[in-house]
């Protein structure tokens, strides 16, 4: 289960984790009539199955996923019957988003799951086969009513997949992290020239990059200093980790680039051996790609809501 | 005691939506303690646009919430205004946040995973690794790594011994352990380098508490040895 996120705790180490796609999540919460940031189930790779007691309103967006359900759009899942979510085909995170949301209570402002330090969204764990979570209610019906159907029963319009990748390589913007000219120039150039590949052993906290090992000449320990979501650091068994959702605060390890924030949610929809390249980009041109990232999303979401309002 | 003027060095981004107001690039203490009581000043301003003030060893670092109306234009430029202005205005005695924290502290065998190898590598009796430890008073000059995972300088330079060759699988929850001229206890049994050689039966980090963090940046903290029996009974109280 995973939210917008725990604020304003990186002082005392705790990473603010949260939905690894944050676009996602606001669509997949537009999409049955939630406020955006809230709580919903982030299924990775292979999704579940889900029962459902009651009438509900159900969207799942993001990655897509093997099933029959409609992807992108709200749907009506009838009480007594089955949401069966497989595996992913394109992209790898989907959020399953309940009219009303779940009803669990927030730790530390927010909903999301914590693995590391096993609180937060349900009993501080991944859900498990038998676990029942109980909804709030959403009014599932009446906000499904409000909505002009077609005569299949579902809606004609669906969400934009604004974060799925059109192709592999994904192409992610870097701006040079505070490190960077103490890597060796082979390095720095094959830290952008090189196809990454994401490795298995990545999780929620980071992402390992498979590909050429990258050095620094002079192998000198730096001062341990802050990170940040998207920072890019290199151990010095030359592996470059992207920092993901659940990253530590601070770290020891140089850091060649930082991520463009606007391109850390559709690196999070890479699957363990998807390919991924970077190119370098100013900081103004980082800053232009968020706001661009930030507008379609919210064009998307006054989409959504006009079609919530319209009678 | 006047302190030397210290200024930012100058400011580095982390990516688009953070930013680093750098002090030094050494550890170095006076440092340290302007960069706490700058991190407070900062905090107290309650800036809309920040959302995380991250003290760190040699300065600050800034989070932002770049969809908030009052965002700046130019961020890294405002983050240095912000933290100059900050300075400018004097960091009152009052913004050292200088919390102090007795964390009990049992160095018995059981515990002191690593206490062998520290005594031999600092050329020190095992007993006295303990009674050094304990003697010292600490600062909490930065945390990471974990929730609630503090780094506190302050330790006997007879004890800075390096990391361990190779790090533990898993350390267990509450593990006082030191390396360098720092020392550190692990909130939870996680994996880890530093040389083990105490345990304290306080809960570090607890997300359901008030305040759930046993320690915070900025905090004196003292370890007072105790006993096995009382460490059982303190951990049975937690």
């Amino acid at each position: 289960m995973q939210d917008h996120g725990r604020h304003g705790f990186q002082r005392v180490g705790l990473c603010p984790g949260g939905a690894m796609d944050p676009v996602a999540l606001a669509l997949a919460n537009a999409l049955v009539g939630n406020p955006p940031g809230d709580a919903a189930l982030e299924i990775t790779v292979i999704g579940p199955d889900l029962m459902f007691e009651e009438d509900t309103l159900v969207a799942v967006c993001g990655a897509e996923f093997l099933g029959a359900f409609p992807h992108n759009r709200p749907a009506l899942v009838p009480a007594g019957s089955r949401l069966s979510v497989g595996r992913a085909i394109r992209g790898a995170r989907a959020y399953i988003a309940v009219a009303g949301g779940f009803a669990v209570d927030p730790v530390l402002g927010s909903r999301s799951t914590y693995l590391p330090g096993r609180f937060g969204g349900f009993e501080g764990r991944a859900l498990k086969h038998g676990d029942v979570l109980a909804l709030r209610d959403g009014g599932a019906a009446q906000r499904f009513h409000s909505l002009r159907k077609t005569r299949k029963g579902t809606v004609s319009w669906s969400a934009p997949p604004l974060t799925l990748p059109d192709r592999e390589p994904v192409l992610v913007h870097v701006i040079e992290g505070q490190h960077h000219a103490s890597f060796d120039s082979t390095s720095q150039r094959a830290f952008v020239d090189t196809v990454w590949r994401v490795a298995p052993e990545s999780n929620r906290m980071g992402f390992r990059l498979s590909g050429p090992p990258l050095g620094r000449p002079q192998a000198d320990e730096i001062l341990s200093g802050p990170t940040c979501l998207g920072s890019v650091q290199v151990p010095p068994s030359g592996v470059p980790i992207a920092l993901m959702a659940d990253h530590q605060t601070t770290g020891g390890y140089p850091r060649i680039a930082e991520i463009a924030s606007a391109d850390v949610a559709r690196l999070a929809q890479l699957a363990p051996g998807g390919k991924v390249h970077f190119a370098r980009c100013s900081l103004e041109i980082a800053a232009e790609l968020r706001k661009h990232a930030r507008e379609r999303l919210d064009s998307a979401l006054r989409g959504i809501a006009w079609e919530y309002g319209r009678k | 005691m006047a302190r030397r003027a210290i200024a930012p060095l100058g400011v580095v981004p982390l990516g688009d939506s953070a930013a680093y107001v750098e002090f030094s690039t050494t550890l170095d203490l006076e440092v340290n303690s302007v960069v706490q009581g700058l991190a407070l000043a900062i905090l107290k301003r309650k800036v809309p646009w920040i959302r995380d003030v991250v003290p760190a060893l040699g300065g600050v670092a800034l989070h932002f919430d770049a969809d908030n109306a009052e965002f700046p234009a130019q961020p890294l430029e405002a983050s240095l205004e912000l933290v100059n202005d900050c300075l400018k205005q004097g960091l009152a005695a009052k913004d050292d946040p200088g919390r102090e924290v007795e964390l009990p502290v049992c160095y018995e065998r059981e515990f002191a995973l690593d206490l062998g190898e520290v005594a031999k590598k600092a050329n020190l009796p095992p007993e006295e690794i303990a009674s050094r430890h304990a003697a010292a008073e600490y600062r909490v000059l930065m945390m990471g790594f974990a929730p609630g995972h503090a780094y506190m300088g302050g330790l006997d330079a007879k004890l800075a011994v390096p990391r361990r060759a190779s790090p533990r699988a898993v350390v267990p929850a509450g593990s006082v352990a030191i390396a360098n001229e720092q020392t550190v206890v692990y909130p939870y049994a996680i994996s880890g380098g530093w040389n083990v050689i105490g345990r304290t039966p306080m809960v570090l980090f607890d997300a359901a508490r008030a305040r759930p963090s046993l320690l915070w940046p900025g905090d004196r903290v003292r370890f007072r040895a105790i006993t096995k029996a009382r460490f059982v009974e303190l951990a049975a109280n937690q």
